[in-house]
């Protein structure tokens, strides 16, 4: 009898029940749909860092917070036999995708090629090709871009790599790699060459008939980088093509090269070394047994390793995540004001308009917990129609989403992706969103509840 | 051996308070109402009927003197406890008849079962029972929006007997019935009241009602000024 009631008795006043299920729904949709966006978000742009970081990274002990400075004298000593050691490890093998070594390096890149003379500080990742194309096929969650090969580098062209968009014009490639709406450099007066100047000129002249193009017909660059005992070397890197970066910063510095140049760069003739070995695992999940299982080796075999995962790497991942999170936190507390606030108004209402009710059922014997109890459960059954109404406009706003084939580049990424809302996926945050509603809807009638249960008999009575 | 006496008034004094002003309802009123009679409490508008009313059905607590009805000293039960005596003793009919709209007419007479948690095939067959009663088994499925008054108060009847409490209150039952249906109503509950063997107390100036009475207590100003009985009609 009470859910009878309770149930006839919020479809009194149909208008304002429909207003206040209404604003229920609103809630559960909006914090379901932004939920769904974000979790999707949150998979695509896990997806996107761990393609480019992997998720775990073995450096040489103190390379994380000081290599920076000095990545040559942070390399990893014996690294093929680190490499194995991981590689053949009974516990880690079955879960690792991807396991490669890595070399961080910076320098200064030059093209002296007489179309425009300059010279520009670079920081490069040097990789094996392969290694990379497979890195960029994870995709664990289906929630990012799946890359093709990337024909920009090669495992048997050590020479061959790309640039940064921002470097490629700062260097003058633009036209060399024909790349579209890179603007030209301006026109530089230069004096009126002296004697001096004309031999530097004959120099320039000399230089300019050295530099040649690779097959290909690809610019090169010089690229100089001071080795592991601070002498300079210098080796020639043919850029296949500018990749435009998401950070204005990396795109006028980034060039990304085959492992083989950046030793012959860093390291010369002596022992070829990297700096960080990435592990890409099958599930992000396997994060801490993996972890725990590398400490445990490099521990075991005495080596001064470190392992940071991709999260520590990628601050901007982590911050990103969080600020994402506390929009739906804000969302959620605007949601959860509007279903209290809309359902005590309604209870207040209702309560008002049944107060002789109230009374006459009192009179008959109703204890006034049974009075709070039954306005409770009317909130609480508003809040489990709307939020059940929501829920279900929800899903066929996702279906709709999902199916319309839209587009968006999120942040860090460079270029567009699926839009789709991950709801499905998110059992927790239907659950969490149904049943925080009805909760909020619940406690709102709580107030106007213990109003009703305290009013005197023969008051409600004489209410009218 | 006399009967003990179903509600016991003892110098019971009730005193509102409206703003800053005392408006003194009942002034030191000692009474007893024996039990198994249709009894009647009359006097003008104002005299403090309905108050004592309100009182003897525990829906209210005088400011002084006792209370006690069914044996049971009011003052000594917590408010819960009160509520389930009253469940369990008491039935009101009102003036406005007081049924819930949202249920049909077997549901309203259900209702105080379902507050004694009976179990479910003995209420049904006790509400279709009350409702055959009172002449309403054909609108069972109604509510009470569809039914005229003098169906809705046949309702209220049903509803304050259906747990055959030891004392049903009437607080003007006929006043928003026409003569004829008030007739009736009152034909009703006096035939019922004689079945049940129930008492029935009520406030009334209604002249057609108190000549059924069998206990009249008239009150004015608050004081109890005079109190008859007669033996049948």
């Amino acid at each position: 009898m009470l859910f009878t009631l309770a149930f006839r008795n919020i479809l009194r006043n149909r208008r304002r029940s429909a207003m206040t299920r209404m604003a229920i729904a609103v809630g559960t949709i909006a914090l379901l749909v932004f939920g769904a966006f974000q979790g999707y978000l949150f998979d695509s742009f896990h997806t996107n860092v761990v393609q480019r970081s992997g998720h775990l990274t073995v450096y040489r002990t103190g390379y994380f917070l000081f290599g920076e400075g000095n990545p040559s004298a942070y390399g990893i000593e014996r690294y093929k036999k680190v490499l194995a050691l991981i590689g053949d490890d009974p516990v880690l093998r079955p879960l690792i995708y991807v396991l490669t070594p890595t070399l961080s390096l910076m320098g200064i890149a030059g093209n002296f090629s007489g179309e425009n003379d300059a010279a520009k500080t670079f920081i490069a990742d040097a990789v094996i090709p392969s290694d990379r194309d497979r890195m960029r096929r994870w995709n664990a969650f289906g929630a990012g871009r799946v890359y093709p090969p990337d024909t920009n580098l090669d495992d048997n062209d050590p020479m061959r790599g790309f640039v940064g968009l921002g470097l490629a014009r700062i260097l003058g490639l633009c036209r060399s790699l024909a790349i579209a709406n890179c603007p030209p450099p301006p026109a530089i007066h230069r004096e009126a060459p002296g004697v001096a100047s004309e031999d530097f000129s004959n120099l320039r002249a000399e230089v300019a008939a050295a530099v040649t193009p690779n097959a290909a017909g690809k610019p090169r660059l010089d690229l100089l980088a001071a080795t592991e005992t601070g002498a300079p070397n210098v080796v020639s890197f043919f850029v296949n093509d500018a990749e435009p970066q998401p950070i204005r910063e990396l795109d006028d510095n980034y060039v990304v090269m085959h492992l083989t140049l950046g030793q012959q760069l860093i390291y010369g003739r002596g022992e070829p070394r990297v700096t960080g070995i990435v592990l890409q695992l099958r599930r992000s999940s396997d994060i801490g047994p993996a972890r725990n299982r590398l400490q445990a080796l490099f521990d075991q075999h005495g080596l001064e390793l470190e392992v940071r995962d991709f999260a520590e790497l990628n601050p901007f991942y982590t911050q990103t995540l969080n600020f994402f999170r506390s929009i739906f936190l804000f969302i959620a507390a605007i949601m959860g004001v509007i279903v209290l606030f809309t359902v005590v108004n309604t209870m207040t209402m209702t309560i008002m308009e049944r107060t002789n009710e109230i009374g006459t059922t009192r009179a008959m014997g109703v204890r006034r917990g049974g009075i709070r109890r039954q306005f409770l459960v009317e909130g609480c059954m508003l809040g489990v129609i709307g939020a059940s109404i929501g829920l279900v406009i929800a899903f066929l706003v996702a279906i709709g989403v999902n199916q319309a084939g839209l587009t968006w580049v999120p942040p860090a990424n460079i270029s567009a992706i699926p839009l789709r809302l991950s709801l499905l996926a998110q059992p927790a945050l239907i659950v969490g969103t149904w049943v925080g509603l009805i909760l909020v809807a619940t406690l709102a009638a709580l107030i106007p509840a213990n109003r009703a249960a305290r009013l005197q008999i023969v008051d409600a009575l004489r209410h009218v | 051996m006399a009967k003990e006496p179903l509600v016991r008034l003892d110098r019971v004094r009730k005193v509102y308070s409206v703003g800053a002003v005392e408006v003194v309802a009942l002034r030191g009123i000692s009474l007893e109402i024996p039990a198994q009679r249709f009894s009647m409490v009359v006097g003008p508008s104002g005299s403090g009927k309905t108050t004592l009313l309100n009182l003897v059905g525990c829906i209210d607590v005088p400011s002084s003197g006792m209370v006690e009805v069914c044996g049971q000293d009011i003052a000594a039960l917590h408010d819960d406890a009160v509520s389930e005596f009253r469940a369990r003793n008491i039935s009101f009919v009102f003036q406005g008849f007081n049924l819930i709209p949202v249920l049909t007419a077997y549901e309203n007479v259900e209702y105080p079962l379902l507050l004694s948690r009976m179990r479910a095939g003995e209420r049904r067959q006790r509400t279709l029972a009350m409702l055959e009663a009172v002449g309403l088994a054909n609108q069972q499925r109604q509510r009470p929006n569809e039914l005229s008054g003098g169906q809705k108060q046949r309702v209220a009847v049903a509803r304050a007997l259906v747990k055959e409490p030891q004392l049903v209150l009437a607080d003007e039952p006929t006043a928003n019935l026409d003569s004829h249906t008030g007739a009736s109503i009152i034909e009703l509950m006096r035939r019922m009241q004689q079945d049940l063997r129930t008492s029935f107390i009520f406030s009334t100036h209604d002249p057609q009602l108190i000549s059924h009475a069998e206990e009249i207590f008239t009150i004015r100003d608050g004081e109890l000024v005079e109190h008859s009985s007669r033996n049948g009609f």
